[in-house]
Formats: structure tokens, sequence, C-alpha cells
């Protein structure tokens, strides 16, 4: 049984059927790949298990409770938190409010109403943060205000707001899309790390072949709205159903 | 101090030392000289220029952190004032239970209103709130007349009950609010040389409460609370994926703005114990939107800054007539001074709003940040004029 259940979700887009009876199984303390061509339905997959998107039929369990029905900020308070494609950070604020808001949101849960205390005097919170800055080699950027940094610190600070949720599953929509080769790299390092010191389950979307492979522990091939295999790397490379369905996509 | 860091203290300093000696300040001129009237320390003024202070502070919790654009906020304003009104009617002419009343009644209004217009964002959000205050509004002005007072408007009468005072005075007048005894429009003038000050009770009593809402201002911008709301602003999708409900946080900067503006509206009442429908007018709610844009919406002082500059501007650039002109420009040969007048004309006076509008056009363009930006870049200027003095006697370095 694994941590994520998703049990013979459908979804329909009008005429279009985006997924079709998608079972799929995360387990705890692994990396999970979703990839599949263009139009296989990840990314609407995603939606549903961060409740921005209802499917028509089918479940979702995280930890043993539904997650279907719920609001975003439900289900990350559940324990589930996202990076996006492109980073979705709060760039008017500085890079060291950027995360003690996961803080806050962690500690008080999704409202509470502290409006005359001085977010200086939250000592534990302000540790956290710093805390989690070094581990990101981002401390020194603390009073920047985002909307100036480099795409990749953005992610960079990205994924720092989620970890120092301390997140059960940790979603990543394409992390490294539309990066050059070096900053790539980066990710894929930095990704690495997070799993080695931190042993958080993630459920990586990825287009990259390169990413996938070397951070992937399980892969699910999706194409056209349903899980084609689902298996370790090495038996994927070669898989006959995969090559079929990436054909002319990319080597595989 | 106060909870406060040095650089906020400092401003709050500021603030309280320009209302203390607010009268100083705005009457610069001789009482008897021909610039006695741009003199702006009368009460009547003054007591507007704190109490829009107030509207503005808390407008601009709304919208200066959550970015969330009320254009209603007008129709807090006036429920305030009806409030206090009825509670002079009612209870006694203390002001103490009036403004209180009126910042709970005001709060429960933008608790129903704001629980309905958060539903929508952005222009829906602005769209929404502008409809109910002009109900607001028709509905003050015609259905609830019981209530309001219609077109008259609410006014204090001799035969109200006034269960906690007296329904007239010893000769048979319709008392005037007080603070315990303390007059609202009692004033202490005092004479040095040409110049006369007028000290008015109202407008301390106005000034004070305006200094202790800015300062719970400058708490709320600072607290984890105001830090939340700048969040909702810059984005709310990464708001909900971390966690928090932006709603309730919304809801409650409504509220809270919403209990300003009829602690504001609370105050005019206790000022002048007669409330009309026009408060609640869309032109009163623009009024604020302006001030805050002004001043620099966001930034701590600034929407008190702009509701001082657009209440200067509407009572004493107004006055200016063409017989004003004429004497400003009586050194001009004759053809050239009505050419001069003409030009002029029409941007003061009754063409004042004119003027206003030229200032805020420029601000909007050049200072996105309002004149508290203006003050700033002005600031910055002047300290690289300064380090470059010190550092010219120095060594340049090769370049």
């Amino acid at each position: 049984m694994g941590i994520l259940e998703v049990k013979g979700i459908n979804k329909r887009f009008g005429g279009l059927q985006a997924l079709g009876d998608v079972n799929l199984s995360v387990e705890e303390n692994t990396v999970h790949a979703i990839i599949g061509p263009n139009g296989a339905g990840k990314s609407t997959l995603l939606n549903v298990l961060v409740g921005k998107l209802i499917p028509d039929s089918g479940s979702v369990m995280f930890d043993g409770q539904s997650v279907l029905g719920r609001k975003p900020h439900e289900i990350n308070q559940m324990g589930i938190s996202r990076v996006f494609q492109t980073p979705e950070i709060f760039s008017d604020l500085t890079v060291f409010e950027n995360v003690m808001i996961p803080c806050f949101a962690k500690r008080d849960g999704a409202f509470r109403m502290h409006a005359i205390s001085s977010v200086m005097s939250e000592k534990g919170i302000r540790a956290q943060a710093e805390e989690i800055l070094a581990d990101v080699n981002m401390l020194e950027k603390r009073d920047v205000v985002t909307s100036s940094l480099s795409r990749g610190d953005k992610r960079r600070l990205e994924m720092a707001m989620c970890l120092v949720q301390d997140p059960k599953l940790l979603l990543l929509d394409e992390p490294t899309a539309g990066m050059a080769r070096a900053d790539t790299e980066n990710t894929i390092n930095l990704l690495k790390e997070i799993r080695t010191k931190r042993g958080i389950t993630m459920a990586i979307i990825e287009h990259d072949m390169n990413v996938v492979f070397s951070l992937a522990e399980r892969i699910t091939v999706l194409a056209q709205g349903t899980p084609l295999v689902e298996d370790i790397p090495e038996n994927i490379k070669g898989h006959p159903k995969v090559r079929e369905a990436y054909l002319g996509e990319a080597q595989v | 101090m106060l909870g406060l860091e040095k650089k906020d203290f400092r401003l709050l300093l500021i603030v309280i030392g320009l209302t203390l000696f607010a009268p100083f300040i705005l009457n610069p001129f001789p009482a008897g000289s021909e610039l006695a009237q741009f003199n702006a320390g009368y009460p009547d003024l003054m007591q507007r220029f704190v109490i829009f202070g107030i509207f503005a502070i808390g407008f601009n919790i709304l919208f200066g952190l959550t970015g969330y654009l009320s254009f209603g906020h007008a129709a807090f304003l006036g429920v305030g004032s009806y409030s206090a009104v009825w509670m002079f009617k009612l209870l006694s002419m203390n002001v103490l239970p009036a403004i209180i009343l009126s910042v709970i009644i005001s709060g429960l209004f933008a608790l129903v209103i704001g629980f309905v217009s958060l539903r929508r964002s952005g222009i829906y959000f602005s769209i929404l709130t502008l409809a109910f205050a002009q109900m607001s509004f028709a509905l003050a002005y015609s259905v609830l007349t019981p209530i309001t007072g219609g077109e008259t408007g609410l006014q204090l009468a001799l035969d109200d009950p006034r269960v906690l005072g007296a329904a007239q005075t010893a000769s048979g007048n319709i008392p005037v609010p007080a603070l315990f005894g303390l007059e609202m429009r009692s004033s202490y003038e005092m004479s040095v040389g040409a110049w006369t000050f007028t000290f008015n009770a109202g407008y301390y009593l106005a000034a004070l409460i305006m200094v202790l809402s800015f300062y719970l201002a400058i708490r709320i911008f600072r607290s984890p609370f105001g830090m939340m709301l700048r969040a909702i602003k810059s984005n709310q999708t990464r708001m909900s994926y971390t966690g928090l409900n932006a709603r309730p946080y919304t809801l409650a900067a409504f509220v809270i703005s919403g209990m300003y503006a009829g602690l504001a509206g609370g105050l005019m009442a206790s000022m002048d114990p007669l409330a009309g429908a026009e408060r609640m007018q869309w032109t009163a709610s623009g009024e604020v939107v302006l001030m805050t844009i002004l001043g620099g919406a966001g930034t701590l002082i600034g929407p008190v800054l702009g509701a001082g500059m657009i209440k200067y501007f509407e009572n004493i650039f107004s006055k200016i007539n063409s017989q004003i002109l004429h004497d400003w420009f009586g050194f001009l040969p004759d053809g050239l001074e009505d050419f001069v007048v003409t030009l002029i004309y029409p941007f003061v006076g009754k063409g004042w709003h004119l003027t206003l509008g030229i200032v805020f056009m420029l601000v909007v363009i050049f200072l996105p940040g309002g004149l508290v930006q203006g003050g700033q870049k002005i600031a910055a200027a002047f300290r690289r004029k300064k380090s470059e003095k010190a550092s010219s006697g120095a060594t340049k370095p090769a370049e």
C-alpha cells in the first residue's frame, strides 16, 4: 500500500478523454516518475492530485485519507507540496519572507490572526527559515526581493519553500523545463541531495529523459490518458510499448 | 519601542509631532495678511484632515496590502455616521459610545459585504463593492428614510429620547456632542503677534484617535498577518499551495478597513452631528482611492499625506477666485494681466478638480509609488550629492 493510491480516475474535457481509468501507486520513500508524450494527461493527473481539478470518477487516497473534494490548501496541509513548471513564488517579497510564510503555514494552519505580534519577534520561525536557506545556499540573498532572482535561484527558493514544510510527498511538475544544461544539472544534484538527506517521497513529471533516469526509482508511462507500464527504470528503457508511444518523440 | 522597530517608531513620532503642532504648522501666515486664505489651521478643516487620514489608513490596509481595490468603502463611512447620530439621538451626546457603536456596526456591515464580494477578485471584486455601496446609498436615500432621514439626512431633534442625557439644554437648544462634558466644538484661541492659532477639542480627540489608528496600522503591517496579506497580493496560487486559505485573510483585512472607515464616519458625526446619504455615494468611495494612490498605496504614511493633500485642495485651493488672481497679477500690464488670469482661472477656484486631476496623472505616471516615492527620490538625490561632495576631495579611482 503506497502513500498515494490513485484508483480508476476518469476525467473528460468535453469530447476529450484526458484521463481514462488511471491507477497509480506511489510507495513511501521512493522517487516515482510519470512520463509520457505530450497530451498524455500528465498535467491533468497532477492537477487532480493537488485538488485543482475534480475527476469524474475514481478515488485518490493519500496517507489513508481521500484527497478528492478538498481545496488545494487543505491538501497541502495533509502533507503534499508542489513545485511548479515555472516557479511560483511571492515575487514582491524578500527571499527570507518567502520561506517564512510556509513556516507559519506549517505551524499555524490555514488561517491564524496574529495581527499585532511582529514578524521579527518570531524567533523559532526565523531560525527555521535561516536553516533552510543555508541548506539551499541562499542565505546571503535573504533580503533580496525575489522578482530580481535568476531562474535557477527562483527554482531553488521554491524548492526550499516546499521543503521547509517537511512534506510527506513532493510533487514536481517538469522542474527543469526550459532550463539551460548547467541549470538542469544543478537541479538534478539538488534533488538528489534532498533525496539522500531528507528521504522525501517524490512524484515527478518530466520530459527530459536524462533527468528521469538519473532520479527515478520507479517509472509510470502514460499515453493518451492511460498508464501503459509501470516498472523500474532499467526495464522501461527498452520496453517495446514505451518505444511505440514515444516514436519520434525522444530516444528511449 | 512600543513593539516597533526604530524606523517605524521614528515615523510614529513624526506623525505625533505633526498632529500635535498642526494648529501652528497649518497657520503659517498672519491672520490679516493677504496669504491668510492659505491658512488651513481652522478646526473644521483640521478635523477633516485627520478623519480622512483615518479613512485612508484603513483603506490602505485592504488595498495597499492585499491589492483588493474596494470601490465601496464610503458605505462603511456612511454607516458609521448614521450609527453615531442614532447614538446621539437615543443614548446621550457623549461621543465615546457613538464612536464605539459606529465601529461595531460598520464592522458587521463589512463582514456581510466582504463575505459576498470576496468570492471574486480583481475588477469583479471592485464592481461588487461598488454595487453594494450604491445600493446602500439608494436605500439610505429612499426606502430607509425612517432610519436615515432620506434626502434631508439624519439630524438631531429636540424631542429625541437621549435616555442617559438631556433631550435639550436648559436654554431649550439641542445639546452638542461632547466627551464627558468637553464639547467638541470648544476651542482655545492663542494670539501671538499677528498670528492666531486655534486649538480645538474635537480636532485633538480626532488626532489622538488617528495616531492610535496609525500605530495599529504599523503593527498590522509588520505582523505575520500583514505579511500574509502581502503574500496574497503577490501570488495567490503559491499561497494556496503553501497550505494557506486566502479567504479568511482577505475577509479579516476587509473588515478591519471597514471598521476604520466606520470610525472615521463616527468621528465625522461627532464633530458635526448629522449624517447624509451622500456620504455613501461612489464619489466618496473614489475619493479615498485617490487619496491612497496619490500618497502611495502600501506605504504607511502615504495615505495620510494623500488625504491631507486632497482635503487641502478641496478647501483652500478652491477658494482662489478671479478677484484674487487679479490682485496677484495686478503688477502686469492690463492686457497681459487679463491673459494670464484667463489662462490660470480654469485651474483654480471651482476648477480645483482639474488641477487635482493633473497632479494625480503626473503622480501615477512618474511616481507610481505616490508622494512617498517622490519624497524618497528627493532624499536619495540629496544623499548622492552629499556623498559626491565627501568623495570629491579624495583621490578618484582610475577608470
